[in-house]
């Protein structure tokens, strides 16, 4: 394997283990405030497609990103309810979202565009342009770190490097501010932080909203930057990844970073190559997209480190008994 | 606040969301430029109007039954049996391999060894998660999720690589063997003399899911595993006091749920394709979420809402034919189901008793 082919492999890591990563620390947010998230999916799915109808329309890639993002807190905000203000089941809740997602997108989008569910293709302004990062061209000549430089950290999507600052960021909310110290409490005993006199009903909403944002961002990077346009079922079971790296990552903003950027690279191992020969060993394409899948059992089962879950979580808080 | 009356939780609360959940699909369809009324006819007429709509609809209804069952056993433990699709996939498997391998004499043996290789199959795909919560504490709905994404993974590697026949492209099983076709309704009907149409898919199966509905309601109201099974579903410490094991009941709840799931195969891998093909069960295993939410986990009520969903299978597809409104209307529907019976059950029931509240006051 040459280096060309190891950078190339890890560029496409970089693009496919983003929307991973959004949707992952979505997840975050919510699950850490105590309220399950199943509906990373659908929140991704609508924002994909709002985000290219609107980017479509109006040819302006950045309007796009607001009506995902909105797209995106509309859903959010009826887990809210169903899942806080009316204490229903955050898991049922979070199916519904998912079936919403699939079928108002097709339905929205065919009767918008008269061409079976997907937008027209996006080109020029409507798409997020890949950035050049200073330098990049003048140093392309130099061995091995050119190239590193050129391909692998220059040349995104604007929203990719928005993504990996959104770690440390998710970091530093989570772990030094009075906002994410009552936030990971309410996700473990929200009646503690009731009786401290902060509304567990706020916080959960706020974490929520949060949620809402950064999966409007991932689906928007998938059908204005990675794809250009939307088709139907666009997500293909991302919101489902970004789930299992969430536990693999327990709950962890970096480990976050490291778990979705490890299924990005399965993803960009198995598009390149049908088969992986390692000796004798035959591996087949379909196991590699079995695999975040099957680690994450692993993880859940506990044989290689425990994933601990917020302790609150999936639990509706009642005031009173 | 008192609690509200049976026939209130029973049936008017249910009702009532049914109707919010159509309503809203309703402003869905005036939004997409449709009349919903209209669309309703074309439904209606499609779905219930001929012998050939109601076969394909008792056809859906059949897998739904199944599936709504599958979560319904789960329900009643506080299960949350998510895969309910990678098991009925699993179970497609036991049933092509049962077809395929076995050298059936007639089809009512083949439609025994069938059922005995999907219930084996999809009880075998539960296994896991089923063990992984009992004993590892694992959440069994992630780990469900897990199992369906392995599952069609799995079923995609032995379609492609081991079962496709020699010389063809599609990722599916050779046909199975003349002797395993399942007598379809019609043929049943004929021989009570009520004439019904042909050329519709649905089969004997929709008896035995039928039958499946009986065993399910005795099992769990009727035995004394059920009266564990929701004993465990109330309130664990009560069962665990009461000498109820929570492995065991989780065990066995998953496996019934699993088996019930799988047989949904031998509807349709053997009984309408005659054989398997990628993604077989169509998402019948998220319906059956939607299904045991509406019937309230009760075999009566799954077997009414099975059939309402059949209804709007085949009502959809027709619609999808005659206007321009896509067959995944029904998703929205069936969402919009979900979310009222389900996750907003709160919403509608507050308002429902407070009213029965302030009855009871005034009349006291």
């Amino acid at each position: 394997m040459s280096f060309d082919t190891i950078v190339s492999i890890l560029d496409s890591t970089i693009r496919l283990g983003t929307p991973l990563l959004l949707a992952c620390l979505a997840g975050l947010f919510s699950e850490r405030s105590g309220i399950f998230d199943i509906g990373l999916e659908g929140k991704m799915l609508v924002a994909a497609f709002f985000s290219a109808a609107v980017a479509y329309v109006t040819g302006n890639a950045w309007l796009g990103l607001l009506a995902g993002i909105a797209s995106s807190m509309v859903f959010a905000f009826i887990h809210g309810l169903a899942s806080i203000t009316f204490r229903g089941n955050q898991l049922i809740s979070g199916v519904a979202i998912n079936m919403l997602a699939s079928g108002i997108t097709v339905l929205i989008g065919q009767h918008w565009f008269h061409l079976g569910g997907i937008t027209p293709a996006l080109s020029g302004g409507a798409r997020f342009q890949d950035v050049a990062l200073p330098f990049a061209q003048a140093l392309k000549g130099v061995p091995y770190l050119g190239l590193v430089y050129d391909q692998l950290i220059s040349g995104h999507s604007v929203l990719v490097y928005v993504g990996f600052l959104c770690v440390p960021a998710t970091w530093w909310v989570l772990f030094k501010t009075r906002f994410g110290l009552r936030l990971r409490a309410v996700g473990e005993n929200p009646a503690a932080v009731d009786t401290a006199g902060v509304s567990v009903v706020a916080l959960r909403y706020s974490a929520i909203a949060i949620a809402g944002i950064l999966c409007g961002i991932a689906g928007t990077y998938l059908s204005c930057s990675l794809a250009a346009g939307f088709g139907r079922e666009m997500t293909a079971g991302r919101g489902y990844i970004a789930l299992a790296a969430l536990i693999f990552a327990k709950w962890r903003p970096w480990y976050a970073l490291g778990a979705t950027m490890l299924f990005g690279l399965l993803d960009a191992v198995s598009n390149r190559y049908q088969t992986i020969d390692i000796g004798m060993l035959h591996i087949p394409n379909q196991f590699m997209s079995a695999v975040p899948f099957i680690l994450t059992v692993v993880i859940l089962a506990g044989f290689v480190g425990k994933a601990i879950p917020p302790r609150a979580g999936g639990e509706p808080y009642v005031k009173e008994r | 606040m008192d609690r509200l009356p049976t026939w209130a939780d029973a049936i008017l609360v249910p009702v009532l969301s049914i109707v919010i959940a159509f309503a809203i699909s309703a402003i869905v369809i005036l939004g997409i430029g449709e009349n919903p009324i209209n669309a309703m006819g074309i439904m209606i007429s499609g779905g219930l109007g001929s012998t050939y709509g109601w076969g394909y609809t008792l056809y859906y209804a059949t897998n739904f039954m199944f599936t709504g069952l599958a979560v319904a056993v789960a329900f009643h433990a506080t299960l949350f049996n998510i895969g309910g699709d990678g098991q009925a996939q699993l179970g497609g498997l036991g049933v092509a391999m049962a077809a395929l391998y076995i050298p059936w004499p007639n089809w009512w043996l083949a439609l025994f060894g069938a059922s005995a290789a999907a219930a084996l199959f999809g009880a075998a795909w539960a296994a896991i998660p089923a063990w992984l919560q009992a004993k590892r504490g694992s959440h069994i709905v992630i780990t469900t999720i897990m199992f369906n994404f392995i599952g069609s993974a799995l079923l995609n590697y032995l379609l492609v690589n081991v079962f496709r026949p020699v010389g063809s492209m599609d990722p599916a099983t050779a046909n199975f063997p003349k002797a395993t076709t399942l007598p379809n309704l019609s043929s049943i009907l004929g021989l009570v003399g009520i004439p019904f149409s042909n050329q519709t898919p649905a089969n004997v199966t929709f008896l035995i899911a039928l039958l499946a509905c009986l065993l399910v309601w005795l099992l769990i109201w009727h035995t004394r595993f059920g009266f564990a099974l929701r004993a465990f579903g109330k309130s664990e410490p009560a069962a665990r006091y009461a000498g109820i094991s929570p492995v065991k009941i989780t065990m066995y709840a998953m496996l019934i749920s699993g088996a019930l799931a799988g047989l949904m195969s031998i509807n349709n891998v053997m009984g309408e394709s005659g054989r398997l093909v990628l993604n077989s069960s169509e998402g019948a295993g998220f319906i059956g979420i939607a299904v045991a939410l509406m019937g309230r986990s009760h075999p009566l009520g799954i077997l009414l809402a099975s059939i309402l969903f059949g209804f709007l299978y085949q009502g959809g597809a027709e619609l999808a034919m005659w206007t321009t409104i896509p067959p995944q209307l029904i998703l929205v529907i069936q969402a919009l189901v979900i979310l009222f019976t389900g996750a907003l059950d709160n919403m509608v029931r507050m308002p429902v008793e407070a009213v029965f509240h302030r009855l009871g006051k005034r009349r006291g």
